[in-house]
């Protein structure tokens, strides 16, 4: 009888059609707007995961997040460094400083300053010039996308493009005179402003004097290190806080996702998203099934057990919310295939594809339950009433 | 189409047969406190295999509920009815659907097709639901279509056939599974008079030519001339049970 039931279906096309298009749109915006959701997400923490050789990132108690900046005094560099298991040790400056453009105008840049000797944090992909350029006098790396953009040239004719930034620029950071020596690739930060890359040296000499200037200390384990352990040994030795590259990255969510609004605006749009798509699909499917409930009636009457009955709305219930979820997840992908290139930030880990898929499954589950609910309380004698 | 003259009931009549239908002081009311409606009231019936017995009578005197409850899709609420010695109210809700499901062919006022399926599909319903194959199943229900005349029809939807197609689709499917008892609801109603008495020609040589019994609510006085018996029913009660002669010497008298 499930043929019966997929050609009970398919064969009215237009409430099939407007099934399909309640669990398409919800699914859609099931997957599309968590994606947006955890783009921005993954926007917190990319700067971590950039710094990919790090095990582990040393931290004053009370940074809460990548951005939560609380210098240290250098001396605890070498602190960190005799606690056993580290392999090395290195300083990072991060920080946000105003350089001024050729135009006159100011831009806040996310200055990173590396370890002047080995460089450890630095950007993995060079679009042009090389990391080592940095050790030149007075040498800067941007970003190819503030390079192109907030910290572009101004176009030489009105209504012309600006100029994307090139080796061989000039920039002032903080009144001093940085040169531009190549443009990298790095995740988008989720400020979005540009990220330039010198020695820490020379950023903490680009910074405003401050007593303390050392934002973290990047730590690789020796060899067989645990980094958890090895956190915990640097923990207890200095009194910083020490996290694994991956707690840290999930503090930094975790502090997007309790401190900011964004988990809510998103969970609005999801949450309308799934109201709108129950509302269109329970509906219509009802109104399938009453439009169909002669026909039900005949078939109990013809000796079609409430189970029989159950396994076909269930069937229907389920191709829809199959065909429905494909669609929207499709034109989910496809939407942030599309945008790929752009500023938007799109991440469609499984997560959100099990979200969707269970929140389509509710929605199909709760449509086919008043239908169900309908068609087991169906007395068969309904098809001798003209 | 022909016109087919109404049989002599005597030659057709088998009451000789064992009984297929025993109703013994069935009574069914609807509602509850002040508002109660009996629709029947104590009602004697008998039906034997091999008889077509027609119930008649105006609107609203019990003639649905009746068949309803002789087929096993109502309760009563007294008496004795057996089908086929049966006792269908004894039976547990699964175990009756199955009954039903192998010994009743339904035929309905409204054909009640489904729509989207064709008339081979549609026929070869009762035969999945008693477990048969799905191709096992249109191949049955395309030789009974062959049998109702309407073998060259069997992929047409039920919208590309006339009333009178429709009801023979209809009448192929109440049969196919070879139920013992064929309930029929107004079967032509709906139908022209010529068309009425093609479809009842049909139910009177195919259905009852395989020793089954049917059951036939009408208003139709058309046909009362094709049934063994007539039970004529008013208020709830079946009010006198005679053959079609009798029955017309009496609504003439």
């Amino acid at each position: 009888m499930i043929g019966v039931a997929l050609r009970m279906l398919f064969g009215d096309r237009a409430k099939y059609f407007g099934l399909i298009f309640g669990v398409t749109f919800a699914s859609l915006v099931l997957t599309q707007q968590p994606a947006i959701f955890w783009g921005l997400m993954t926007r917190t923490y990319g700067f971590i995961t950039d710094a990919g050789l790090a095990d582990a990132w040393v931290m004053d108690p009370k940074v809460q997040f990548i951005d939560d900046i609380k210098p240290l005094q250098d001396t605890q560099l070498y602190r960190v460094r005799s606690v056993p298991g580290v392999g090395w040790a290195v300083p990072l400056y991060k920080g946000l400083l105003r350089a001024r453009l050729e135009n006159g105008s100011f831009q806040s840049c996310n200055v990173i300053g590396l370890d002047d000797s080995t460089l450890i944090g630095g950007p993995a992909t060079m679009l042009e010039g090389r990391l080592e350029d940095l050790r030149r006098a007075d040498s800067v790396i941007v970003d190819d996308v503030g390079a192109a953009t907030r910290l572009a040239r101004p176009p030489r004719f009105p209504g012309d493009p600006p100029i994307p930034l090139r080796v061989g620029d000039l920039l002032e950071l903080n009144d001093r005179r940085a040169v531009v020596v190549g443009i990298c690739k790095v995740s988008r930060t989720f400020q979005s402003q540009p990220v330039v890359y010198t020695t820490y040296s020379r950023a903490t000499s680009f910074a405003p004097r401050e007593r303390k200037l050392l934002s973290f200390i990047l730590v690789g384990g020796a060899p067989g290190q645990d980094p958890a352990q090895l956190c915990a040994r640097i923990e207890a030795q200095t009194g910083l806080a020490a996290y694994p590259r991956e707690d840290f990255k999930w503090k930094t969510v975790t502090y997007f996702l309790k401190y900011t609004g964004i988990p809510i605006n998103f969970g609005i749009s999801v949450t309308l998203g799934f109201l709108v798509g129950l509302a269109i699909v329970g509906q219509t499917f009802y109104t399938f099934t009453l439009d169909n409930l002669r026909h039900f009636g005949a078939l109990k009457a013809m000796g079609a057990g409430n189970g029989t009955l159950l396994r076909m709305i269930v069937t229907q219930a389920l191709v829809v919310g199959l065909v429905g979820w494909g669609l929207g997840t499709g034109a989910g992908a496809m939407f942030g295939y599309v945008f790929r290139e752009s500023q938007l930030a799109f991440r469609l880990p499984i997560w959100v594809l099990v979200l969707s898929a269970s929140a389509v499954l509710l929605i199909t589950i709760v449509s086919s339950v008043l239908s169900l609910w309908k068609v087991m309380r169906l007395e068969p004698a309904i098809v001798f009433k003209s | 189409m022909t016109t087919v003259t109404a049989p002599n009931p005597s030659s057709t009549a088998n009451p000789g047969g064992a009984p297929a239908i025993v109703c013994r002081g069935v009574t069914k009311s609807y509602g509850s406190g002040a508002g109660t409606v009996a629709a029947l009231r104590g009602i004697d019936l008998e039906v034997r295999t091999g008889e077509m017995m027609m119930l008649v009578g105006p609107s609203g005197c019990g003639k649905t509920t009746l068949i309803s409850v002789v087929a096993g899709i109502l309760d009563r609420d007294e008496g004795e009815c057996l089908v086929f010695g049966q006792d269908l109210d004894a039976m547990a809700p699964n175990e009756r659907t199955r009954f039903r499901g192998r010994n009743v062919g339904f035929v309905f006022q409204a054909f009640n097709l489904l729509p989207t399926l064709t008339a081979a599909q549609n026929v070869s319903i009762p035969l999945l639901l008693n477990g048969v194959g799905r191709r096992d199943a249109v191949r049955r229900a395309t030789e009974m279509l062959g049998r109702v005349g309407l073998g060259e029809r069997a992929a047409s939807l039920p919208t590309q056939l006339s009333g009178g197609q429709q009801q023979r689709v209809a009448i192929a499917r109440a049969l196919v599974h070879e139920p013992r008892l064929i309930v029929c609801d107004e079967p032509t109603s709906a139908l022209d008079h010529d068309t009425g008495h093609v479809i009842m020609r049909l139910l009177k040589n195919v259905a009852l030519g395989e020793g089954r019994s049917l059951v036939i609510v009408t208003h139709d006085a058309r046909i009362f001339g094709f049934a063994d018996r007539i039970a004529r029913m008013d208020d709830g009660r079946i009010t006198s049970l005679a053959t079609p002669d009798a029955e017309r010497t009496a609504r003439e008298g």
